[in-house]
């Protein structure tokens, strides 16, 4: 249950340290796009010993790198108690099937005690088209959307209005819902513009998007206010909840019929809301 | 003998005692008008030297305005060094890395003592070998306008820079190449030193506000420039842009709104740090959100400070020290932006603004498990600033309110004893930093309203231990064991004792 | 020369240089040498002995790097030294 993750690059100590101070629910330290191809050794190195002795109380996502040069070694390094998830870029069918045998393997091997959840990064139009193949498997937390390689594969434009990724926002957040797993949207890249991303973080939101990707600690606070419930939603749950404790089967509220299904949306909406200190 | 806070005081001088008594301050010296009642413009130093027979042993001060930029000391200087004088006391407000000529001085005897509020520059290092004849004596901005005006502090004969000046010697800051804003600091030396020198490199035939008054002045001396006006006050206050310095100041801001006080006509006083200038920033965008006014906002005066007036957000200004460019055309524009002297900022002989702060929000190189803050040293004993007006503010302010990193490079800044002692833990109520905040045990009061504001409230032993979780224990490197110099408080007792670098 | 080299002289890094020699040798060069010159070299020492090698010579140069960060640089200048 997260609304924010920040991407932080794993080859600079000074960010891996102050990585959880802003309030993000998630951190993805990132091996890939953020680290030159000279200093990929160094960078998982420095990770690693991160890891294993900065004590930090939030959730650990590691994206790897989907290359041949690096794959098992990234996965490798990085299985331990401390890693949440894996963020797989550039997604793909045989992709998966590998990161998820190297995971179970590493989790049997050093008796972890628990199980490290994939999630895929989806940037190829292939990968969009195969959403639904691709997230029905096992081990799979959630799902983010890349949207400049996206567009990149695509040969079109990427933009701040968004309307080039439409379509992949609302078939991720669809298939997402559909498998009880997080959409994670596409990170807004113009740091200094936050109308922008207020914007950007709104239209994924209404789209059914379930939190949004980080690149900067100051995005943050907006992509928490945006993908958590609001006052009145809590509110409004909180009665929902109060008043089905009394009442047995349907009833009504504020005029509207409030069934089992809206009651179980309003727990999630205060369990939520308690999570994030909001209540 | 040690003082209460247990550090060492050395004979001849009275130990910091806590409590101010504001019953038994000292007495003031009678006003001395000038001497001189004819022609007063010169245009050689060395004319000036003749004429007030400045020799071995007097006491010369200066004022810090021009920061930076200032070439007046320095004018002043070559002359010392020209004639070979011995034994000088020095009594500029601060000192910059461009009076580098200072170093020279001392080493030759020209210089041996030295009385001021803040020195950052390469003649620290000589004064901490110990190549100073005499004591340096630190004291802060409040406390050095109360030894002058009380004849602690004996000036021979006071330099005081005047951007425009008439041939009189009435003149202010606000105009001329070298224009610097309010000349809060050099008051004082203005009114109680036996002469005075205004130095101009603009003479005018008239100024409007005179902050510097003719009946004072002895002699005008005209030199080409009196400072260099990009490093006087221009780009020297920028807010970080350093997330972990932003989400101190926004903890400040959340701190502070949790105790109640920023409310309608309250008053509030912020460093030129860049994290204090960004908790200026998010005072100013709290402020808007709730339609609270401030009555007033004080001390070293800049834009962010100055926006916030203009956006009516602040009703009146008091400015000692102009930091910037829009400080220095505020003051000269806006009728609510008021200069005032050192004295009327926080000497305690006056009815000082400092005592009457709601709020003060300082920086900190050391802060130690007392709360004891240092502002003076740097973890090697280098003297790297002063107190300034921090101790001053600290004490006279409602709430004083730290922010700082909890490690600068490794360093942890929350230590188990500091330094070097500039404002006593007794005066400091709030330790903001990234990782957490610390209250004042003392502080019952505040304690109680910041608990439920969902702020990582913590006691000052565990930032410390935090910080030493992060980094390791560091080792204490060996300090010399020669009192170089003393930190002295608003009432000039001695707080602490520098000492020398280590060989 | 067979040397490897890792890490950077930004703020809270260090640069290391390890190179072939008859005996552990570390010579370190520090912002904070004063408060932390032990303990990085006893870090170095550590980690050179967790790699079993004793014919080093290591040279450090550091900003305020924490104790992780020199060893991940430590180990990571030992393999492209021997990558080499």
């Amino acid at each position: 249950m997260i609304r924010s993750c920040l991407f932080v690059p794993a080859h600079n100590p000074g960010m891996l340290q102050t990585a959880d101070l802003f309030d993000a629910d998630a951190v993805i330290f990132d091996l890939e796009d953020a680290v030159s191809y000279e200093e990929k050794d160094a960078a998982r190195s420095l990770l690693v010993e991160f890891l294993k002795n900065f004590k930090i109380d939030i959730k650990v996502i590691v994206r790897i790198n989907n290359n041949p040069l690096w794959f098992y070694h990234d996965v490798a390094a990085i299985a331990t108690e401390r890693l949440d998830a894996v963020l797989l870029p550039k997604a793909d069918s045989e992709s998966l099937k590998k990161a998820l045998s190297l995971l179970i393997r590493f989790e049997k091997e050093r008796h972890l005690p628990k199980k490290i959840s994939l999630i895929p990064l989806l940037e190829t139009a292939t990968a969009i088209m195969n959403a639904e193949e691709l997230l029905a498997r096992p081990r799979i937390g959630g799902v983010m959307l890349g949207a400049e390689d996206f567009t990149a594969d695509m040969g079109i434009e990427r933009t701040k209005s968004g309307t080039e990724i439409l379509y992949p926002r609302m078939k991720i957040a669809l298939v997402a819902r559909a498998f009880h797993i997080i959409a994670i949207d596409t990170p807004f890249t113009d740091i200094n513009d936050e109308a922008g991303l207020i914007k950007d973080a709104t239209a994924a939101r209404t789209l059914g998007m379930s939190a949004k990707a980080a690149i900067h600690p100051r995005q943050i606070s907006h992509i928490n206010r945006i993908f958590a419930p609001s006052a009145a939603q809590i509110e409004r749950a909180q009665r929902i909840l109060k008043k089905s404790a009394d009442t047995a089967g349907v009833f009504s509220l504020d005029g509207k019929m409030i069934d089992q299904p809206i009651i179980e949306r309003a727990r999630k909406t205060v369990e939520k809301a308690k999570r994030y200190k909001l209540i | 003998m040690k003082n209460i806070l247990n550090r060492f005081v050395p004979a001849g001088f009275t130990p910091y005692r806590g409590l101010i008594d504001r019953n038994n301050l000292r007495p003031r010296l009678k006003r001395r008008p000038a001497v001189n009642t004819g022609d007063k413009l010169i245009d050689s130093v060395s004319d000036i030297f003749d004429r007030l027979k400045i020799s071995d042993g007097m006491t010369l001060s200066f004022h810090h305005h021009l920061r930076a930029g200032d070439r007046v000391m320095n004018i002043i200087m070559r002359e010392i060094k020209r004639r070979n004088l011995k034994n000088l006391t020095l009594a500029p407000s601060s000192l910059f890395p461009n009076h580098e000529l200072l170093s020279e001085l001392i080493i030759a005897g020209c210089v041996s003592k030295i009385y001021t509020d803040y020195l950052n520059g390469p003649f620290a290092s000589v004064i901490g070998a110990g190549k100073m004849n005499d004591l340096l004596i630190m004291d802060t901005h409040g406390g050095r306008s109360y030894a002058i005006e009380s004849g602690d502090i004996d000036i021979d004969v006071a330099f005081i820079a005047v951007p425009a000046a008439t041939v009189c010697g009435d003149g202010n800051g606000y105009t001329g190449p070298s224009a610097c804003g309010s000349l809060g600091y050099t008051i004082s030396d203005m009114l109680y030193a036996r002469r005075k020198v205004v130095v101009t490199d603009n003479i005018v035939p008239a100024v409007k506000t005179k902050e510097i008054r003719k009946e004072y002045i002895d002699y005008v001396l005209s030199v080409d420039s009196i400072g260099i006006p990009k490093k006087i006050a221009s780009g020297t206050t920028r807010i970080t842009n350093d997330p972990v310095g932003l989400l101190i100041a926004d903890n400040a801001v959340r701190a502070l709104a949790a105790t109640g006080v920023i409310k309608n006509g309250f008053s509030f006083q912020t460093g030129a740090g860049g994290i204090s200038l960004a908790v200026a920033d998010y005072l100013k965008k709290y402020m808007s959100l709730n339609n609270i006014t401030a009555s007033f906002a004080s001390g070293g005066i800049t834009e962010y400070i100055v926006s916030m007036h203009e956006a009516g957000l602040v009703s009146d200004l008091y400015d000692v020290q102009c930091f910037d460019l829009a400080a220095v055309n505020s003051i000269g524009k806006n009728k609510r932006h008021h200069a005032i002297s050192a004295a009327r900022y926080a000497s305690l002989s006056e009815d000082n603004i400092a005592d009457k702060l709601d709020v003060v929000i300082l920086g900190a190189t050391e802060v130690d498990t007392a709360f004891n803050v240092n502002v003076t040293t740097a973890s090697d004993g280098l003297i790297i600033g002063g107190s300034g007006g921090h101790a001053d503010t600290a004490n006279g302010a409602a709430i004083t309110v730290i922010v700082t990193p909890l490690l600068k490079t490794r360093l942890p800044i929350v230590k188990e004893r500091v330094t070097t002692i500039t404002t006593p833990g007794c005066d400091v109520d709030i330790v903001v930093t990234e990782r957490g905040i610390a209250v004042n045990p003392l502080r019952v009061d505040l304690s109680e309203k910041l608990k439920s504001s969902g702020l990582p409230l913590m006691t000052i032993q565990e930032l410390h231990d935090k910080a030493v979780a992060i980094a390791g224990r560091p080792q204490q490197p060996p300090h010399g064991k020669k009192p170089i110099g003393i930190v002295r408080y608003r009432d000039l007792s001695v707080v602490d004792v520098i000492y020398s670098l280590k060989e | 020369m067979k040397n490897g080299v890792c890490g950077s002289m930004e703020s809270n890094d260090c640069l290391i240089t390890v190179e072939p020699s008859d005996k552990t040798e570390i010579i370190i060069e520090s912002i904070v040498y004063d408060f932390y010159g032990m303990q990085i070299r006893e870090v170095i020492i550590d980690t050179l002995n967790e790699l079993n090698i004793d014919d080093v010579r290591v040279f450090c140069i550091d900003r305020g790097a924490l104790d992780y960060t020199i060893k991940a640089r430590v180990k990571v200048a030992v393999e492209r030294m021997r990558a080499r």
